[in-house]
């Protein structure tokens, strides 16, 4: 970017504010070509499985398990889906980890860029649009085998609302009004989540029902963490609302978990 | 056939310098200073063109001069800023690397170009103090030349910088707290500016790089969180 033989150095060969479009142009070497991998590797590096997201009363929650898979190996108990993207958004992450986990860095950075060189944040709306754009940009590589299928969910202060939408591999972007779920479980929590959402949900339980739902998909689905009570590895819910993010607590997602062991022990179809 | 006229290369700096400073001399003064709680930024400006911005986590821009060359300058900073924190780490983002790149490209353009940028930056950096080497404060002042310079405790740009300078020196105190700093910027700035103008909070651009926030430390101060500090006692 600086003083690159005989340029004029104050003008690089990229002049907007997108950074993802600044690492396409100028740094390609940060954006490896992953197509080229072929689905060999598809098979042999760590996938993540379930995650959900829901409108509720005052905004959205977002959950993941803490599960990867590589083939029919654990790869990580405790690996990280739900990434803060911003201060009031929020990007869940199922598919092949390793381009999952950067397509997230490079959101987060794409949104702060944005604001520090335009001087104003992206609508929530443009922000689930430039992640539908880097999911288009990796398509080759899921033809091979290593898909970025990401939930992306946020307070949209403008319209003083939570909003969600789900991707699919070519960056297809829907928004949903209620509640979706993605990855290997994604099914089993949807049919959960239809069974517990309502629009007029509080906050305590919204986490109960994202909790009952990653339950479900852990129970169907064996590459689904769930929640995990001997090793203390908990999912990770964030929630989003016009006062920002704020994260269940391991207590409370315990306490959520118990009621419904509980609740199987008394002979409940839990 | 013409010849061009020889001109010695002392002689093309020397206007090239005079041409800068011309520049910039018309301009408004910006000061930076070290506080209690980080770093604060405070420019003379009440237009909505902003000259002090957020680079990154714990580093901010200040720039005096011609508007469209400083804020490019500053876009630059931040392309490099954000590009350095994602192939590295955040906490790999420095102050001294920044300034040191800025003063590349302004020391480039002076010697290669026929016109020089007429600007001075700031380079603010706040501390961290969960590592051990990167609790100090910074500033680095960057001129039209590229020339660069570290200043401890504040510093000053722009226009009638010597007499902003001078009540600096006289007055600042190590670890002030920041409502003690704002007002110091405040009488600095106003024995720098055009007699017939009297400053107030309405007529300051003034920004925190706030020690005690996490990640992003910059924030932008409000007329009346500025007027706030400046009553304070």
């Amino acid at each position: 970017m600086f003083s690159e033989g005989g340029t004029v150095p104050l003008q690089g060969s990229y002049q907007g504010s997108s950074f993802f479009e600044l690492l396409q142009v100028e740094h390609d070497h940060l954006l490896p070509d992953l197509s080229a991998w072929g689905e060999s590797a598809a098979a042999m590096i760590p996938h993540g499985t379930t995650v959900l997201t829901m409108k509720f009363g005052s905004g959205v929650l977002v959950a993941g398990d803490r599960l990867a898979t590589a083939g029919h190996s654990v790869a990580s108990r405790d690996v990280v889906k739900v990434f803060e993207t911003d201060p009031y958004s929020v990007m869940a992450i199922s598919g092949a980890a390793g381009p999952c986990i950067e397509m997230a860095r490079i959101l987060s950075v794409e949104l702060e860029h944005y604001e520090k060189l335009e001087g104003e944040a992206l609508e929530l709306e443009g922000k689930a649009n430039k992640l539908s754009q880097m999911i288009r940009a990796n398509l080759p590589a899921a033809m091979q085998g290593l898909a970025v299928v990401p939930l992306f969910a946020g307070f949209d202060t403008r319209r003083k609302t939570g909003r969600l939408w789900k991707f699919d591999i070519t960056g297809g972007r829907y928004e949903e009004g209620e509640f979706d779920a993605t990855g290997s479980g994604g099914l089993y929590a949807r049919e959960s989540l239809k069974h517990g959402w309502r629009a007029d949900l509080g906050r305590d339980e919204a986490v109960k029902v994202a909790v009952a739902g990653l339950t479900a998909a852990a129970d169907e689905d064996r590459a689904t963490g769930g929640v995990d009570l001997e090793r203390g590895i908990y999912p990770i819910i964030k929630i989003c609302t016009s006062d920002g993010h704020e994260d269940a607590t391991e207590e409370e997602i315990a306490a959520c978990y118990r009621s419904i062991l509980e609740a199987r022990a008394a002979g409940g179809n839990l | 056939m013409s010849m061009p006229f020889y001109v010695s290369p002392e002689q093309v700096m020397a206007d090239k310098a005079e041409f800068a400073r011309k520049g910039i001399s018309r301009g408004k003064s910006i000061v930076g200073l070290e506080h209690q709680g980080g770093v604060l930024l405070m420019a003379e400006n009440a237009t909505a063109l902003y000259k002090v911005g957020e680079i990154y986590d714990r580093l901010a821009f200040a720039g005096v001069g011609k508007f469209s060359e400083f804020d490019q300058l500053r876009k630059v900073g931040v392309r490099f800023a954000d590009t350095k924190g994602y192939a590295y780490s955040r906490e790999d983002v420095r102050g001294r690397g920044l300034a040191n790149a800025f003063s590349q490209v302004i020391g480039d353009v002076f010697t290669r170009e026929n016109k020089p940028l007429e600007l001075e930056i700031i380079v603010a950096e706040v501390g961290d103090d969960r590592y051990e080497d990167h609790r100090n404060n910074s500033l680095y002042v960057i001129k039209y030349d590229g020339f660069i310079s570290d200043h401890p405790g504040f510093c000053a740009i722009g226009g009638n910088v010597e007499d902003v300078e001078s009540v600096l020196q006289t007055d600042y105190r190590d670890g002030m707290p920041v409502g003690d700093a704002a007002k110091l910027g405040l009488r600095a700035l106003s024995a720098g500016a055009e007699r017939s103008s009297e400053l107030d909070a309405g007529s300051l651009e003034v920004c925190l790089l706030d020690r005690e926030r996490t990640g992003r430390k910059f924030c932008r101060l409000s007329a009346d969180e500025v007027q706030g500090m400046l009553d304070g006692s």
